[in-house]
């Protein structure tokens, strides 16, 4: 397979502005599919007058909804933890809202779907009920959906603001308690960094520093859909480069860390892969101290994972593509939980799918 | 699969991807007019529209409707294929862009002036639309009004009039100069047929026109003769904005444009039971 436009943009080994208005075209494509053209757009700005126009208008409008989102993500955060500041409890922003809230340069052209919060479990009963009487519901009232998250994962089934329709993952640790990747989410919470000068009605907090990029290799690491693969894989980078300019030595804290909490593996993958795909440097010297926690069969992930990191668009697929993506999606579900769990869960997900395909 | 069908819509270039004979055939005959970009132009909008999953494909069939990959909307049963094309390339068309703001409204052009004819489904204004077209206006939208708020000018858009029901009829009776596609019947619209549009509209693609009055229309049946009245501003802006697709999305841009139009422009309500004394009106009150 040929190396996708996007991919030869991102690292930089293509000028975009070189690119023929039908070879526009497809980068759009590539870019919208993964997430990635208010990216595309932001790694642009001020460089875009010779570009075809209608490359030219599609940048425009991604960074016109980049700004929009961005807007109606602060006004979120205002409601959310307006919410929660009576409880008296640390919140913790993951991901985008994070980045966001850090005012993260890297993020400026990172799309988001949903929040995501990071409470302590013990307060995971008060914060759902103080979320409900602000508006924040259940989105699926499906009781075998409720007893799966609410016994096995690391989250509260999702929540949507019902007139907003905002959706709200409210999470109590990083990974399912049955993960092989579970860690007592207790040691997240000294290291966490408060986000000041947001005017946000509580001061939140943000992952410690070798913590937000141990959560975004173990998020893509142990997902079952790629579909924002790259944008997670671009978020690693800009959180390498991001931490290692603010501390000299991040990269020896970074791997300690990840040995501490036994996130070794996610965290070599995620390096091996930042600096296979994205051609990223740094990624690929940290990815060599860490060798010795390379899986055995490292070659079969580079296959799936080379794959399934890719836009889902027809230049970046090949006759395995499909296969990958099914191998990882059960992957991501085996990592989840033990197989006793896993079968039942996925018999009934199947059972039901077939149900919903014959009562349209 | 079969070659795809690309062409140029008012700003934007939309390419079709089907196997579905019927719908290349009434893309081909409703498109016939319409500019054919090369393999070498860039493509706004890559649209498939493929069969059903699996099954789906034989045993009560079904269409899918795919953009960038992905299925912004559950599948249609296959009759209703052709509109769905239609229906779908309008939601594509009005969340794209920043560069204009959408407006549920068809726009027509005489004297250099565009005519706003706002309002929601059932309003009357596909009807009106097709029939203004059909009569020596210049057809710039039947749906989607992109309003630019560099100019404060309307650029077209030009698309088929999707006609419902009986308004098919009411058309082809209208005028022996209307080209209409087949009709698919049982849509969640019910019988719905496209009108070919008028090839010097097609021709005009890049002309924008100036706005020169907003009419909301209102179809009355029974009504004998015609009820028309003026529109305040703030409520002929407010009516504006619940017909905006992507107000949100232009912000402070898209409200000032809005505000300029109804500044510059007299908006009218327009309530109608029959359709030629509804056309002598508005040539009347044209600008």
């Amino acid at each position: 397979m040929r190396v996708p436009l996007l991919l030869q943009v991102l690292r930089g080994s293509r000028d975009p502005r070189a690119c023929s208005a039908a070879e526009w075209g497809r980068l759009v494509q590539q870019a919208r599919r993964a997430g990635l053209l208010a990216e595309l757009a932001r790694r642009l700005e001020g460089a875009e007058a010779d570009l075809p126009e209608g490359a030219r208008h599609a940048l425009r409008w991604a960074r016109a909804a980049k700004a929009r989102q961005d807007q109606l993500l602060r006004w979120e955060l205002q409601c959310l933890l307006e919410a929660l500041a009576p409880l008296g409890i640390p919140v913790g922003l993951l991901k985008g809202a994070a980045y966001l809230a850090a005012g993260f340069a890297f993020a400026r052209g990172r799309l988001f779907h949903d929040i995501d919060l990071l409470v302590p479990a013990a307060a995971l009963q008060r914060v759902e009920r103080a979320l409900f009487v602000a508006g924040y519901v259940q989105v699926d009232a499906d009781p075998y959906d409720q007893r799966y998250y609410r016994e096995w994962m690391h989250e509260l089934p999702p929540l949507q603001h019902a007139r907003r329709g905002t959706l709200v993952d409210v999470h109590h640790g990083l990974a399912p308690p049955t993960s092989r990747y579970a860690f007592p989410a207790e040691r997240l919470f000294p290291a966490m960094v408060p986000l000041e000068g947001t005017d946000l009605p509580l001061v939140p907090r943000r992952l410690g520093d070798e913590d937000l990029v141990l959560h975004a290799a173990l998020h893509l690491y142990t997902e079952s859909e790629f579909r924002h693969g790259l944008r997670d894989l671009l978020d690693l980078c800009g959180l390498l480069g991001e931490m290692e300019r603010r501390r000299a030595e991040f990269g020896g804290r970074l791997v300690a860390r990840a040995r501490a909490l036994g996130l070794a593996r996610p965290l070599y993958l995620a390096l091996r892969h930042a600096a296979w795909l994205l051609g990223d440097a740094r990624a690929g010297a940290l990815a060599a101290r860490l060798e010795a926690d390379a899986p055995w069969a490292v070659g079969v992930y580079d296959a799936c994972f080379g794959r399934a990191l890719l836009p889902a668009h027809p230049d970046c697929e090949d006759a395995f593509s499909g296969l990958a993506r099914g191998l990882l999606y059960v992957r991501g579900h085996w990592l989840r939980m033990p197989l006793r769990l896993l079968v039942p869960h996925l018999a009934r997900k199947a059972w039901r799918g077939m149900k919903a395909e014959r009562t349209p | 699969m079969a070659d795809a069908l690309a062409f140029r819509v008012g700003p934007w270039t939309v390419r079709l991807h089907t196997p579905l004979p019927e719908v290349r055939r009434t893309a081909a005959f409703l498109y016939r007019d319409y500019p054919r970009p090369g393999p070498e132009a860039f493509v706004d909008y890559e649209i498939a529209l493929l069969p059903g999953r699996g099954g789906r494909r034989w045993w009560r069939p079904q269409v899918r409707f795919l953009f960038e990959g992905q299925e912004p909307f559950a599948p249609l049963t296959r009759a209703q294929a052709y509109p769905f094309f239609e229906w779908g390339l309008n939601w594509c068309l009005a969340h794209h862009t920043a560069d204009y703001l959408v407006l549920h409204a068809a726009v027509l052009e005489r004297d250099g002036r565009a005519l706003v004819l706002p309002g929601p489904p059932g309003a009357g204004k596909s009807t009106l639309c097709a029939a203004l077209a059909l009569s020596g206006w210049r057809l710039l939208t039947d749906e989607l009004g992109l309003l630019s708020p560099a100019d404060g000018c309307f650029h077209p858009l030009p698309r088929p009039v999707s006609l419902k029901n009986a308004a098919i009829d009411v058309i082809r009776r209208f005028s022996s100069a209307a080209a209409l596609g087949p009709s698919c019947h049982d849509t969640h619209k019910g019988t719905v047929a496209h009108l070919r549009v008028p090839a010097g509209a097609v021709a005009a693609l890049e002309r924008p026109a100036r706005p020169g009055r907003i009419v909301f229309p209102r179809f009355v049946p029974g009504l004998a003769g015609l009820r028309a009245g003026r529109l305040e501003r703030a409520r002929a802006l407010v009516q504006l904005a619940e017909q905006a697709f992507n107000l949100a999305l232009l912000g402070e841009a898209g409200f000032e444009a809005l505000c300029a139009l109804v500044d510059g422009t007299e908006a009218l309500t327009l309530e109608y039971g029959d359709l030629a004394p509804a056309l002598a009106w508005l040539e009347r009150a044209h600008p």
